[in-house]
């Protein structure tokens, strides 16, 4: 209820106000009314010259100067991220090249052991191989002066069986012949 | 009736200000708190710059805050001529912004509460922005005055009402702050006066009901403290808007 009253008194009271006539701000017969909006003028138009020529360009140009520096920051940001990536990639391709380089030096290594293993073996099979061919031509040798020793014993053994079976001998060089042919044969069976 | 009556309307009585010089003058009690408003903004345009740091402090800040709002709204609304315009719509805004606020305080003269002084502002802003209408356009600017795409046969009728309508922008303008101000001051003063009517009706009873009044005017304080920026900025932003008209013709 009260609060009802309070309600319709404040709808009330500035019409009641008003209807008795007595706001200021109508009262133009009142010679301050004008005089409130010259002083007005003098006050906006020193306001407006202080603000327009000292205080708004002052300000804008601490808002440019900070919007500069930032640029700027970030501007030497980027080119050091550039220089540091330069340098990442530099490092990369330096790291490549020394491991291309390492393992062409490794290959080359082993390649000239390799070389050099095989060149000793060949000079040792060689070697050997000469070794072997002297020996068998040792053997050769041998075997061929036992061979020619085994001939005049062969036809002498011949000579003195036919002498004891048949009581002549035939000439010994026809003996040998006949001792060499039958060598050969026995040689080719 | 006895006691206590309430008068909502004296605070808008206008008294000469500043003493005997005043009185000559004819400098009034409004002018003293416009003088309060403009060096206000003055000193805390000298304040926020006197360090001008790369990482702002609290004035700083502030006054950058002001700056870049009323510079966003300047090139926002008018586009990028807006930029010639911006010294003057600061003005206008932090001299209503001010005295709005101003007027919250106990003992101030809130002088936006004067239908005189918002009419002479809005009266200025619409002849400025005609001004600059005719300027930009020469008699071209009349064609603002011409609807488009509208059949010829309605134009006799909507162009006086095109007229009609420029005309009473500083109407609006002026009458929407100055009662705003008024009323909000009105009401202030009425549920003051209420509560005094109150105690002095009912004694110890009414004082404890005064109880309901004052916790209104405490909300009203924190709905005017909100009145007092929007209404600056309703101002502001739409002289941009008439100035966007002048420039741009649409």
């Amino acid at each position: 209820m009260r609060r009802l009253s309070t309600a319709l008194l404040l709808a009330l009271a500035p019409s009641a106000a008003l209807a008795e006539g007595k706001m200021p701000q109508m009262d133009f017969s009142n010679p301050l009314t004008g005089d409130q909006v010259g002083w007005m003028v003098v006050i906006l138009v020193v306001l407006y010259l202080a603000l327009s020529r000292w205080g708004l360009p002052q300000v804008g140009k601490v808002l440019e100067d900070r919007a500069a520096a930032i640029a700027r920051d970030l501007a030497a940001a980027r080119a050091a991220k550039l220089e540091a990536d330069r340098a990442v990639s530099l490092l990369n391709a330096t790291l490549a090249a020394a491991r291309a380089n390492a393992q062409a030096e490794v290959a080359e290594a082993v390649a000239q052991a390799k070389a050099k293993a095989a060149a000793q073996a060949a000079e040792l099979n060689a070697r050997m191989e000469a070794k072997l061919a002297e020996a068998e031509a040792r053997i050769e040798a041998a075997r061929t002066a036992a061979l020619a020793a085994i001939k005049p014993v062969a036809a002498e053994a011949a000579q003195e069986m036919l002498r004891r079976l048949i009581g002549a001998a035939p000439p010994a060089d026809e003996l040998a012949r006949e001792v060499d042919a039958a060598l050969v044969a026995r040689k080719a069976a | 009736m006895a006691g206590p009556s309430i008068d909502a309307l004296g605070q808008f009585t206008l008294t000469p200000g500043l003493g005997p010089v005043g009185r000559a003058l004819g400098f009034t009690n409004s002018n003293e708190a416009m003088l309060a408003s403009a060096l206000i903004i003055i000193g805390l345009f000298a304040a926020g710059l006197s360090a001008r740091a790369l990482v702002p402090g609290r004035l700083q800040s502030l006054v950058e805050m002001l700056y870049e709002f009323v510079h966003n709204m300047c090139v926002d609304t008018i586009g990028e001529e807006g930029r010639r315009f911006f010294p003057l719509v600061f003005t206008i805004f932090s001299f209503i912004l001010l005295g709005n606020l101003l007027g919250l305080f106990p003992y101030f003269f809130a002088f936006t509460s004067h239908i005189a002084v918002t009419l002479a502002l809005a009266l200025f802003v619409f002849l400025f922005s005609t001004g600059v209408g005719f300027y930009t356009h020469g008699l071209g600017f009349l064609r603002f005055f011409v609807p488009a795409g509208v059949p010829g046969w309605l134009l006799p009728l909507l162009i006086p009402i095109e007229i009609i309508s420029y005309l009473s922008r500083p109407v609006s303008l002026s009458v929407r702050l100055f009662a705003n101000m008024t009323a909000g001051h009105v009401m202030w003063e009425v549920f003051a006066g209420f509560m005094l009517m109150l105690t002095a009706g009912l004694g110890v009873l009414g004082a404890i009901a005064a109880i309901i009044p004052l916790g209104l005017n405490v909300a009203l304080a924190a709905l005017e403290l909100l009145v007092a920026g929007l209404q600056a900025y309703v101002f502001a932003i739409l002289t941009c808007l008439y100035l966007h008209d002048a420039v741009h013709m649409h």
